[in-house]
């Protein structure tokens, strides 16, 4: 059977939450929504998993901190700092432990700066963002003030506008899944 | 819902949906500047041009165009990049660290204050690139191998700790702003008429990144917002820590002192409040946000700015004490000399500016008006600019050898190229105000109904 598409247009964020709970209580499967703010509490409802985020931002840090940890240690102590031995403000390049401190500032800043960096390209590597891209929402209100609940149905769509109906629903559009 | 307490003032003014918080924020991009965007604009454009020409005529002819002298090689060029760096705190400490802390009111300040760190810190960099001599050497700062000319960085030095700390700190707080504003670009775009105005569609098209407020996208945003305010908390106090520490590791009396950093970012948080006290109080009449950029907006501000002036205010008397308390004499003869010898004017006008007028602040009639806040705002920058001069200059025209001991005065040159840099500032912010949405919108609708002032009644 072909399946079809509705979406579900609504005013208020409160009436989002409340219709994808009582949708997702009758086990009606919830597409997708669509709004022009983050919906505080929508996550758990919708069934959404905790994103992974601040973990790649931790690995990335991680690696930064290597990065700038090797960089130094290149430059001060092994490669270059053997062929030009510096001995700057009583502060000798033979060990790495013995100019640390002058190290941390830059080992800090690197791991920021990748962490930052790579993990805002994760983010919208993601969420598929880049320059040029269209936009994927089937209603260009929802950047603006509507919030667009999609549900895809197979046989029981009478039950699900009845449902849509009884919530603060202020459009009901039906499309064929493309 | 999140629930605020009824007694707590609006942060949003007037019965505003979510869509005329649309139109608000998107008036002054599609529609026409103002006589008065076109005077300001015309004012900082040709000071801006004066500066560059300046700064042509400095690289032409080499550093001896600038003030400078054998005993102070140092003054207005990092004054100026110490104060426009200072500037350049605020922003991303309003976004980063009142996000972590979850307080409101920063959503309807934050993106013009990011605008202002970025606009500020590029102003900042132009100083050390033209001191340089040969910019087009710049690259020699970075860990490259010598056959490119330069030698290897060498990772013990301040300078270097700047150049990391920088340029990540710039990188980090376009980044930080750039995500913020994908879904308000969208926003523009699907509110821009193709038929009316194709170049622009595009162009926002091309900007919102195809951002579409899906409900794992919007999760997303969340996340990284909040893990980059993180990351962006301790680069903001180790940026300025870092410039501190271009003074306080040498051995200059009146620089060598181990309380600079905090005194530094305190300083800094001050200043570039105050700034962004100076650019709100214009813009909110010049784009019409009154509604969202309110009296209580500008109050908080002034309460932080009352808090870090008096920590600065703390921090330079500590400085005196610890010069007495030392017993090292030439320690004590800086700072004597700061507060009496002849830049004496230099110390009064910082003191008065930086410490005894925010105290005006604990009137609440001076704190909760846009009039008393601007003027005010205005002698912090001032005072600001001031300590910067008083902390590099007087430490330095006292050399070690008294036969060494001068003045500096500054030539046409170091005037135009400060001037340049506040035009180039105010073209480049004038231009953003035009072209992005000046306020954070997603942000601010998710507070409507919590914060606004119908919705409290």
């Amino acid at each position: 059977m072909k399946m079809k598409i509705i979406h579900a247009i609504f005013d208020d964020e409160q009436d989002v939450l409340s219709v994808v709970k009582d949708l997702r209580d009758r086990e009606i499967e919830v597409n997708e929504v669509y709004s022009p703010f983050p919906i505080h509490g929508l996550d758990p409802v919708l069934g959404l998993k905790e994103t992974r985020m601040a973990i790649t931002a931790f690995i990335y840090g991680c690696i930064g901190l290597t990065f700038g940890a090797l960089l130094i240690y290149y430059i001060m102590i092994s490669g270059v700092g053997k062929s030009w031995p510096m001995n700057i403000g009583g502060k000798p390049n033979f060990t790495f432990y013995h100019n640390l401190p002058s190290f941390v500032p830059i080992m800090f800043e690197c791991t920021v700066l990748f962490a930052g960096h790579l993990m805002s390209i994760t983010y919208l590597f993601r969420n598929k963002l880049y320059p040029g891209a269209t936009t994927t929402s089937p209603d260009p209100r929802t950047t603006d003030d509507k919030f667009l609940v999609e549900l895809t149905y197979t046989d029981n769509k009478d039950d699900i506008i009845a449902l849509l109906k009884k919530s603060n629903v202020t459009e009901i559009n039906e499309k064929d899944e493309i | 819902m999140h629930k605020e307490s009824k007694i707590r003032d609006p942060l949003i003014l007037g019965n505003k949906t979510y869509h005329d918080i649309t139109k608000d924020i998107a008036r002054p991009v599609e529609g026409k500047a103002n006589k008065y965007w076109w005077i300001l604009f015309s004012l900082s454009a040709a000071l801006m041009l004066w500066g560059f020409a300046c700064m042509a005529y400095t690289i032409g002819t080499g550093i001896g165009a600038w003030g400078l002298n054998k005993t102070i090689d140092w003054a207005w060029d990092i004054t100026n990049f110490v104060w426009w760096i200072g500037i350049g705190h605020a922003g991303t400490l309003i976004s980063a660290v009142l996000l972590l802390f979850r307080q409101k009111w920063r959503m309807a300040i934050n993106r013009s204050a990011e605008a202002m760190t970025i606009f500020g810190v590029a102003q900042a960099g132009l100083f050390p690139l033209i001191h340089m001599g040969r910019p087009w050497l710049a690259y020699w700062v970075f860990p490259i191998p010598n056959q490119f000319g330069s030698l290897w960085v060498n990772f013990n030095s301040p300078l270097l700790w700047d150049v990391f700390a920088i340029s990540t700190y710039l990188t980090v707080s376009v980044v930080f702003w750039y995500i913020g504003l994908i879904p308000d670009f969208a926003m523009i775009r699907d509110r821009l008429d193709k038929t009316i105005s194709p170049m622009r569609k595009k162009l926002y098209t091309l900007m919102a990144f195809g951002w579409s407020g899906r409900a794992k996208h919007w999760q997303r945003f969340e996340e990284v917002s909040l893990v980059l305010a993180g990351l962006a908390t301790p680069l903001v106090f180790s940026v300025h820590s870092i410039v501190s520490m271009d003074f306080a590791t040498s051995v200059i009396p009146g620089w060598h002192t181990t309380i600079f950093p905090p005194y530094f970012v305190l300083g800094a948080l001050f200043s570039g409040f105050a700034m962004v006290e100076t650019l709100l109080i214009i813009m909110r009449k010049v784009v019409n946000m009154e509604s969202y950029i309110t009296i209580k907006h500008i109050e908080y501000m002034n309460v932080i700015i009352l808090f870090t002036g008096s920590l600065v205010g703390v921090a330079y008397i500590t400085e005196l004490f610890m010069a007495w308390y030392s017993g090292v004499e030439f320690e004590q003869y800086a700072f004597l000399n700061r507060a009496t010898g002849p830049y004496w004017w230099a110390y009064a006008s910082m003191m008065t500016c930086n410490v005894v007028i925010p105290q005006l602040y604990w009137i609440y009639k001076i704190r909760t008006s846009f009039v008393a806040t601007f003027i005010l705002s205005i002698f912090v920058n001032i005072g600001m600019w001031f300590e910067r001069f008083v902390i590099i200059v007087t430490s330095l025209h006292r050399d070690f050898l008294p036969s060494s001991w001068t003045m500096f005065s500054p030539t046409f040159i170091d005037i135009g190229i400060f001037l340049g840099t506040i035009g180039f500032f105010f073209v480049l912010f004038l231009m953003y105000a035009r072209a992005f949405p000046v306020v954070a919108q997603a942000e601010l609708k998710s507070i409507l109904k919590s914060s606004g002032s119908e919705y409290k009644k």
